[in-house]
């Protein structure tokens, strides 16, 4: 149990750590850096309490997707220091607002949180196999309306970015696999007989 | 519990090892390198002539649709471990609940195929 514990605090402190200096680092590179670790050491934390498929599900969609995400957005968004720096004081009330409604509704969320009787309280409930199969086993059936709502969610996300992001650009030109693998030698290729001393 | 854990001391052994490797690496590049540094050496190096701008430039926004949409297939194949693996237990139900799921993703993976998200320019 002593190796449990002194994962756990190490993990946690890695966590913790990484969490202050996403926002505490000055480049905002170095903050989706500090991002990513977090989600490691969180997967790890996943891992002591058993869960592990989300475990390996935040490193696949968290780490691997959410994060790259992150690092287009930061490079994309052409960020001047100076910037950046100067608007602080007068975005400090409307963010200090914000943060404080934030802590004020997990403190709301903590204190009336009951978890339901039938939930189960360690992964040895969860019965034959581990975390995914216990997911499996409900996911589809008992809660497949919210499992076909989660689907709705990804096409409007779909939708969405594609409605939002997407430019079509005159005048470029494409290639068009059909064309040209339908070209064919008699409409590409003319024979021409040229005569000595006369040009085409 | 401990023999679940124990399960993961590969994993815990190869972080060590990449971790210790990375810095035994940068410490001696620290430590045994020489360093006289120089304006001309540290500034940016761009063929002969001063740097122009900035690294940091926009950039296409293309580059950012395909992120979102790769994590979209991303999120749908997750939900397609646990489904795999629970499939003799769910059964027909569970089986065309999937593919109802499945259906309404590919009905947005045709629009973006047709509306030409996924070509380069």
């Amino acid at each position: 149990m002593a190796i449990t514990a002194v994962a756990f605090y190490t993990l946690a402190t890695i966590t913790i750590v990484s969490a202050f200096l996403v926002i505490a680092a000055r480049n905002p590179v170095h903050s989706v850096l500090f991002l990513i670790l977090t989600f490691f050491t969180t997967a790890g934390l996943f891992v002591l309490m058993g869960a592990e498929f989300l475990a390996m599900l935040l490193v696949v969609v968290y780490v691997g997707a959410v994060a790259v995400l992150f690092l287009f957005v930061v490079m994309m968004l052409d960020i001047d220091f100076a910037e950046l720096k100067r608007g602080f004081l007068s975005y400090l009330p409307l963010g200090g607002l914000i943060g404080v409604i934030l802590v004020a509704q997990f403190l709301l969320v903590g204190s009336a949180w009951v978890s339901p009787e039938n939930a189960a309280r360690s992964p040895a409930e969860f019965g034959e196999g581990g975390t995914a199969e216990a997911l499996g086993r409900i996911l589809y059936t008992e809660y497949v309306l919210v499992f076909q709502l989660s689907g709705m969610v990804l096409f409007t996300a779909m939708i969405g970015a594609i409605v939002l992001t997407l430019r079509q650009r005159e005048g470029v030109k494409r290639q068009n696999v059909a064309t040209q693998v339908g070209r064919r030698r008699t409409e590409a290729v003319v024979l021409k007989d040229v005569k000595p001393g006369e040009g085409i | 519990m401990e023999s679940y854990l124990l399960e993961y001391l590969p994993i815990v052994i190869l972080i060590a090892i990449a971790v210790a490797l990375g810095a035994a690496f940068i410490l001696a590049a620290w430590v045994l390198a020489p360093r006289s540094p120089d304006p001309e050496k540290v500034s940016a190096y761009e063929c002969g002539f001063n740097a122009f701008d900035d690294a940091r430039m926009k950039f296409d926004v293309r580059f950012y649709l395909v992120a979102i949409l790769f994590i979209i297939f991303d999120l749908e194949v997750a939900f397609l471990f646990p489904w795999a693996v629970t499939l003799d237990e769910t059964g027909v139900f569970g089986f065309w609940s999937m593919m109802v799921f499945l259906g309404v993703l590919t009905v947005g993976f045709i629009y973006e195929w047709k509306k030409g998200a996924l070509e380069w320019e």
